[in-house]
């Protein structure tokens, strides 16, 4: 499989001209719903070479034009990449094998964790999805956001909150990221810039456009240097929620620094996208509010590296955002206690074969990256590092009670006046927890 | 036929004017000796104006609030003073908006959201409840939310059932927010300035009605630096008889209920809660020990309100203390009708429903014994 980025530009489409046939139908001529599951040749090489080109034409808000990256099906292999122009040196493909493993051991170990009764409530792991936590965040600086769902601990490990944290806080420990306040679907970290970690759907995309907004507004008031990016990651279900328009609308007016990356897995618990949504091609509404929609595979992390480069570099500079539909595919149910009967064995399948990391193994193997050995002694590592994780959560202790009361605000004045007029929380009791529990 | 009384009150001995006036508002003088008077409007105006020029984190967003100058003209005056950047016009997307709002807070600024009335907050209130409220306490200790929701909220005239509801209680239940309900310019101006300064999200519920209304303000309030605490009520004025615990604008309505009972003999201890989150459950038990009978006055529904809370607790911490059942005088328990008689039958009431002799079931029980209602002035 050639890893290397490719997009097809479809022409300009003009908002005035509001879908004319023609324009529609060259776009349905290149992609048409079978090119969905990604199998449509790509055409040229340009990806956002055009973007330079638009930016002459930001006077002209009226056009916009869609860009989709395409998968190159494995049996058109053709391979455009010599040992001169390879996408990644050694170390940043060491670096994204190290952390795809990472994010793969850590979940498989949490299923363990949790059939065993140490992890508990709702799990849900993102088995097969790593290529875009990593093809992202490995691009991102410790001052940029990230936010993202019930789905968040690979998110969390990619930029850089400890292992050991991370699995404290699922087993609900107080060493944990969150001191085991916040749990599997809250995983929160003010030091790596991880705004969480929402449960409902659509609810982290409002706050990440925040995110962005305040880094304009650092810009714009503070007049200080401020080129901080946050990206917002959701899934397919999530595009049709009425908070993703409102926030494409309104970072595409003020021209907000943020990257929305849809992670299309293609199902919502047991709902299949293309039953729920009207039009599946996500990557389309992104021009529908002015700003670019990039559609790429999201199981090749080179390629999504590639797509990632870019738009972060458009919101870094000042233009705006950008909607990132990767097409990608989830191993495991939704959550530990989905059964997952809804899906196609044959689906299954198919996409297993096309594990990332599976992928990007064999990439760096072709291209003589690094050896078998190398590779096999960051699988070691992580293993250890993994194993290491869940043996300090499992001898870290149980938030002691007296947490129950605290960080409900961050002036515990909200506690109110005690019974002795005075505020509760300079009592000097006031840690030993007043409720009955 | 409107009367106007005046009240002298002394409040921890320190002397303070209250002035309460008819419900259908004709400015009235009175006179005191710290003379300048301004209404909440301008309270809030010169609140935000001031907090905004101290802290250049803090930026107003909202439907309206910068070319149209405020909705109510609240904001008035603070698009040219601050630019575009700092004072936001945003589409009609309250979750978006409210969220962006919450993001920002996260991130480092200290945002006002304006909500035109509370009633659209409804559509945002996953993010001020889930991302806002509940996030301090999620995250540790490590993300708190330096926001404020403003705007008005209950019954305006003749808004019809999706313009008229109270959100006190509903907010006031949920740990992790702040609710405060000012109701005079000393309220607004105070509690607003100590909202924007709090570093936790605080719901801020104005009241329409009164943006207009002016009250007499001293020098002190007039300070920038002015602030008020949050989580204390404040004694209206002093009595023995009975107490009678109020937010927003049903403090006006208490406080002209209690003059009347004044005449009658009866004397009313009226306290304003300014407070609803957390309630300054202390000042109400204290009061009731002292005149051993409470009412409580809200305008919102009688279910599950600000003044079931009250009675619970007073039930919890003084029931020796009580002579008589609490009583809670709150709105009807029907959405908001549009017909002015109806409205005016819906809500509590200066005027007196004397003339309407007619059953109310859902009103509260005993609701016309207590002369609240059965004023005619």
């Amino acid at each position: 499989m050639a890893c290397s980025a490719t997009a097809q530009i479809i022409q300009p489409l003009s908002i005035n001209s509001a879908r004319s046939v023609d324009n529609s139908g060259a776009c349905t001529k290149i992609l048409s719903p079978s090119s969905f599951l990604g199998s449509t040749p790509r055409i040229n090489k340009k990806l956002f070479a055009v973007n330079k080109s638009i930016s002459s034409l930001a006077r002209r808000p009226t056009i916009v034009f869609a860009v989709s990256s395409d998968v190159v099906k494995e049996k058109k292999l053709k391979s455009n990449s010599s040992l001169s122009n390879l996408l990644i040196t050694k170390e940043e493909g060491l670096e994204l094998y190290e952390d795809m493993y990472l994010g793969r051991a850590f979940e498989d170990m949490c299923a363990q964790m949790y059939y065993r009764g140490k992890m508990f409530g709702f799990v849900h792991l993102y088995n097969g999805q790593e290529a875009v936590s990593t093809g992202f965040i490995k691009l991102l600086k410790k001052e940029d956001c990230v936010v993202s769902t019930y789905r968040d601990h690979v998110h969390s490990l990619s930029k850089g909150v400890p292992a050991r944290e991370v699995m404290s806080e699922l087993f609900g420990k107080t060493t944990g990221c969150c001191r085991g306040q916040g749990g599997s679907m809250h995983m929160f970290s003010k030091e790596h810039n991880v705004l969480g970690g929402f449960a409902f759907i659509g609810e982290g995309i409002p706050v990440a456009t925040g995110a962005a907004f305040t880094s304009k507004y650092k810009r714009e008031v503070f007049k200080e240097d401020c080129d901080e990016v946050t990206l917002a990651f959701f899934g397919d279900g999530t595009c049709n929620n009425g908070q993703f328009f409102e926030c494409l609308n309104m970072a595409a007016l003020w021209k907000l620094p943020i990257v929305f990356v849809v992670e299309n897995n293609l199902w919502a618990i047991g709902m299949s996208h293309v039953r729920a949504t009207s039009d599946p091609q996500i990557w389309k509404k992104g021009p529908a509010f002015g700003m670019p929609g990039v559609h790429v595979d999201g199981m090749d992390v080179l390629k999504v590296r590639e797509v990632a480069k870019e738009a972060i570099g458009r919101a870094r500079r000042g233009e705006g955002p950008t909607l990132v539909e990767c097409e990608t595919y989830r191993f495991r149910g939704h959550s530990l206690a989905d059964p997952d009967e809804l899906r196609d064995p044959a689906e299954k399948a198919h996409y297993a074969t096309r594990d990332p990391i599976t992928a990007l193994k064999k990439y760096i193997a072709e291209n003589k990256l690094a050896s078998e050995a190398e590779l096999k002694a960051i699988d070691k590592k992580i293993d250890e590092l993994v194993e290491d994780a869940v043996e300090f959560a499992d001898r870290s202790p149980v938030p002691a009670r007296n947490q129950l009361l605290e960080n409900v605000f961050a002036d515990p004045r909200g506690f109110g006046i005690g019974p002795d007029g005075k505020y509760r929380c300079e009592d000097p009791k006031f840690t030993e927890g007043t409720a009955q529990v | 036929m409107l009367g106007v009384i005046r009240q002298r009150v002394t409040c921890r001995g320190i002397p303070t004017l209250t002035l309460e006036q008819g419900m259908r508002v004709v400015a009235s003088r009175t006179f005191s000796s710290s003379a300048k008077e301004i209404t909440v409007r301008e309270a809030l105006n010169s609140a935000l104006d001031e907090e905004m020029s101290a802290d250049p984190r803090v930026f107003l967003m909202g439907e309206e609030v910068g070319e149209y100058q405020g909705a109510y003209k609240i904001s008035k005056g603070l698009l040219e003073k601050y630019g575009p950047d700092r004072v936001v016009d945003t589409p009609i997307t309250e979750a978006g908006f409210t969220g962006i709002g919450v993001g920002a807070a996260y991130y480092g600024l200290k945002p006002v959201i304006e909500f035109m009335t509370f009633n659209f907050s409804m559509q945002a209130i996953d993010h001020i409840i889930n991302s806002a409220a509940k996030s301090n306490y999620m995250s540790a200790g490590q993300i708190s939310v330096p926001i404020v929701f403003r705007g008005p909220n209950g019954a305006a005239a003749g808004v019809g059932a999706q313009h008229s509801q109270c959100y006190a209680a509903w907010y006031g239940s949920i740990p992790g927010l702040k609710v405060l309900a000012p109701y005079s310019s000393e309220d607004a101006r105070g509690l607003l300035k100590a909202a924007i300064r709090d570093p936790d999200p605080v719901v801020f519920l104005e009241n329409e009605l009164l943006y207009g209304e002016s009250f007499p303000i001293s020098a002190e309030t007039l300070d920038s630096s002015f602030s008020l605490p949050i989580g204390k009520a404040k004694i209206e004025r002093e009595g023995k008889d009975v107490t009678i615990t109020a937010f927003s604008k049903m403090v006006g309505y208490a406080l002209q209920a209690a003059g009347i009972l004044a005449k009658e003999g009866i004397s009313a201890e009226v306290i304003n809660l300014r407070s609803i989150r957390p309630l300054d459950r202390s000042t109400i038990n204290a009061s009731v020990r002292k005149t051993n009978r409470l009412v409580t006055v809200e305008e919102g529904f009688p279910q599950h309100g600000v003044g079931a809370e009250i009675c619970a607790s007073v039930l919890e911490d003084s029931f020796e203390y009580l002579d008589a059942p609490v009583e809670r005088i709150a709105g009807a328990d029907v959405p908001m009708p549009y017909a002015a008689n109806l409205e005016r039958m819906a809500v509590p009431q200066q005027r007196g429903l004397a003339t309407d002799q007619v059953h109310w079931p859902q009103l509260p029980k005993r609701y016309k014994e207590l002369k609240l209602t059965k004023i005619n002035l």
